[in-house]
This record gives structure tokens, sequence and C-alpha cells, in this order.
């Protein structure tokens, strides 16, 4: 097992990092820059960027964020929303993304994964997932948001996803997120099961001790924080604490 | 000689605007160059990298900066490969199929193993932070990690690792898996991380600082 890592989401859209509930009913936070410097200060190993309104409208304000946030942010940064071909992926890459996240282009052209794996490598490509729960242990990949389904097997889609050559999962619980009523880690688990490439768990955190049940029944390979942080409910810092207390190892930080 | 401090070669690879915003976090003077002149006049080179070997290698190759890089580190100019970029240093790599590398260190890149210490399953890439710790007693005085406790964590992503590389050369080592993988090598001028300094927060932009001092 390699370390827990401890994530921060910032769901963006244009120029304001949002919130949702459900992916939906986006409230405005503040300026993405503040935030993601404030998470980066607090120990965050990662921070990813999902712009929410992107792949509706087929445009993408993530570069200048982004290009903006590598002035002073050194960890690791991942960027979705919109992502149509090798071009857009090229841009984010040039504006200091380190991967970029696929989910609406890759469900329609699955051989996006492949040209994006074989152009950048598979430790560039991350493929999202945005899990609706539609029966006993099966689950649904949506997109838009949660707002459309695909017809795909959450479990198939992200087996034949692998394959195509993602490198990583971020596994987005639509029915948990942005309720905090905790990860649901029986879809973490199968997710995390079913493949040999990282999981990062998403959806649902609504206290640190949450990060447990995703770690140890989910198998989560990190976990990625909205609400809690953005409402200032807990710190990168706490989590790490829990972490650590738990028993998981993470990043020396501090 | 070249202006900028710092030259960061360009071949069409990943971010590369991290590893400059890394280096002017301290006031260097940053310039990308692709051109086989831009590195014979450098003053210090950082060939970064993310991605495939062969691809890697094929594309230095066509760009004619081969031999300037091998005549560059040979003039006493440092050299600091960064993940990819310091796989491209060794002897040769054995990542779908086997390719000469550059040659400036001795070594060769392997795939890192899918199985820990104790026979247990591990994640390929081997993706997060990780800690540097000193093989043998060797001392990180007067390398890139001399500002460093041993025990910091840095930033890794990789499938691929050094092997083979003699213990002179090895300054620092990580564990995944309970499973030893060289983070920093290096020989004289020439030294490579397999972890990513531009994204290993303040313990990162201590090393790519120290590099600058070199």
């Amino acid at each position: 097992m390699g370390n827990l890592r401890i994530i921060a989401r910032l769901d963006i859209k244009g120029p304001n990092l949002i919130k949702g509930i459900h992916l939906e009913g986006l409230r405005v936070i503040g300026p993405p820059s503040e935030y993601a410097l404030r998470y980066y200060k607090q120990g965050a190993d990662e921070l990813i960027y999902m712009d929410c309104v992107a792949s509706l409208y087929g445009r993408n304000h993530l570069a200048d964020i982004v290009r903006t946030a590598t002035k002073d942010i050194f960890v690791p940064i991942t960027v979705g929303g919109g992502i149509r071909s090798v071009e857009d992926a090229l841009d984010l890459l040039r504006a200091g993304a380190d991967k970029v996240a696929v989910n609406t282009a890759a469900t329609s052209n699955p051989e996006l994964l492949s040209e994006l794996a074989e152009r950048f490598g598979s430790q560039c490509l991350v493929l999202s997932i945005e899990a609706k729960q539609v029966g006993v242990d099966k689950w649904e990949a949506y997109i838009e948001n949660g707002r459309e389904r695909t017809g795909l097997d959450v479990i198939e889609w992200v087996e034949r996803g692998v394959e195509l050559g993602a490198g990583e999962i971020l596994l987005t619980s639509v029915d948990r997120e942005g309720t905090r009523q905790g990860f649901d880690y029986n879809l973490i688990r199968l997710v995390s099961d079913a493949i040999s490439v990282p999981v990062i768990a998403s959806g649902g955190m609504g206290r640190p001790e949450d990060i447990v049940p995703a770690v140890c029944q989910g198998h989560a390979d990190a976990v990625a924080i909205a609400d809690l942080l953005h409402y200032k409910r807990a710190t990168i810092g706490e989590v790490r604490e829990v972490a650590k207390r738990e028993g998981f190892t993470v990043r020396t930080y501090g | 000689m070249a202006k900028a401090d710092v030259s960061i070669i360009d071949y069409g690879v990943g971010n590369l605007l991290s590893v400059q915003r890394g280096l002017e976090h301290f006031g260097a003077s940053v310039e990308l160059i692709s051109e086989p002149k831009s590195v014979e006049e450098a003053n210090r080179v950082v060939l970064p990298g993310v991605g495939a070997f062969g691809n890697a290698m094929k594309t230095l190759k066509r760009l004619r900066l081969i031999e300037p890089i091998q005549e560059l580190a040979e003039r006493g100019t440092p050299v600091l490969g960064v993940c990819l970029g310091m796989q491209l240093l060794l002897d040769k790599s054995e990542e779908h199929g086997l390719h000469d590398g550059i040659g400036l260190l001795t070594g060769s890149v392997k795939a890192i193993s899918n199985l820990g210490s104790n026979n247990e399953s591990l994640r390929v890439p081997h993706i997060g932070w990780s800690p540097l710790y000193k093989p043998d007693s060797c001392s990180w005085a007067g390398t890139i990690l001399e500002d460093l406790e041993e025990g910091s964590a840095v930033y890794f992503v990789h499938s691929f690792a050094a092997t083979d590389v003699p213990s002179g050369n090895r300054i620092a080592d990580t564990r995944y898996g309970g499973n030893e993988i060289c983070a920093v090598i290096g020989h004289e001028n020439v030294t490579g991380c397999q972890f990513h300094p531009e994204k290993s927060g303040e313990i990162g932009l201590k090393i790519l600082h120290r590099f600058m001092l070199q």
C-alpha cells in the first residue's frame, strides 16, 4: 500500500469556486486561487480542479485558473471538465496541470482514453466517474454533473477505461456528493478491487473520521475533499491527524 | 553563454510551467530551449519528462539534442533530470522494448515490482508522497538534498525506476511496499530525481534552489 493521499477538490464554474449537493444547486464559495493557496499551505497532497459546466457549454476557463495557481502552488494538479481532444489536454498541461480527468468525452468516444495515454502516458490520465446507485451493488456512470445517464455499468466502464490506458480513477458518488453523510465505501471497494490503478474516493465526506471506512472498507488510495474544507469545518491537517491515529501511512508534512 | 540561469529542455512533453515556476521562485531566470545550439550555451540544464522512454529518446534524437547534452555534461555544466528525464540519463531502458539512453549515468531502467516485500500486491504506477532515505551511510552534503532532513517526503508518479546503479551514485532511496527504489542518483555535475521536485511543496523548492547554487 502506498501512502494515503489527501486531496482538495475545487469545483469551478466560470471564474468561481462553487459547491453543490449531488453535484447540483451550485453555490458560489469564492475565488479559487485563495482557497487553493490555503489548501496548499495546509498540506494538501494534491489539488483537483473540475469545471462543472465546461462540457455543457463547450468552454473551459480552467487554463487561466491553473496558470495562476502554478505561481505559488507546488503540488500535483489534476484538471477536468470539457476535455474532448489531445489538444484540449495539451493546453491544460501547458498551463501547469499534471494530469487531466476525462468523463463525458470518454463515454461517447472511449478511444480518446488510449489517444491521451499514448501521447502523455497513463500517469497523466484520470478517468472521472460520476456514479449513481441503480440497484443492490449496482451503479451507473453519469455525465454532465450527474444529470445524464450513459447506460454504462460503473464497474464494467472502469475496467474498460483502465484497459484503454487510464492511470487513476476519480470516483464520485453522486448520491453522497455534498450530503456530508460519509463516503459510499461499498461503491469504492467494488471499483477499487476490480482494478489495479489507484482510486480517489470523492463525495460525502462530512467529518475527518469519514476517511476511515473509505480506506479500511473501501480500499481507497486517496480521498478528495471539498465541502468539509470549503466551509472551514476542518483542515487538511486535521484529516491527516485522523489518518495517522488510525495507523494509515500519510505524507510527512511540516 | 546564454543569459538565463537555467535552461529547461522542451521536447514537447508534459508540464514544463511548474518546473519553470519552481526555479523562478528563488529569482532564477529561466528559458525553455529545444535547439542544439541553445543546449551548448546553457549555464545549467533541466531535462524534464513524462510519458514513455522510447518516444522521448526518439524526439531528442530528431531534435539533435543528445550529443549536445552529452558534451555539456562532460564540460561540467550542472544537469538535472526529473522523473523520465532522470531515466533518460541512464544507459538503457526496458520500457516497452529495449532502448538506449543518453548514458551520462551508469544504470538501467526497469519496471517497478507489483509485489511488496511481504508478497502483497502493489498498485502500479507508484503515485504519491514517499520519504527520502540515505542509502548506507551516504552524506547529502554537496548534493541537491543538502538542505533536507532524512525522511522528507516528495511526490512520485512512475511505473519504472533506475536499477543497477553503482552504490556511489545512489544519493537517496525511497521504499514502495518495502521495496527499495532509487529516488536520487548522481555523479559529479549530473543528478537525477525520480520524483518531481516541482510538485513536492516546500521540500521540492529547497531541492531546486540547491540545484541553482551548484
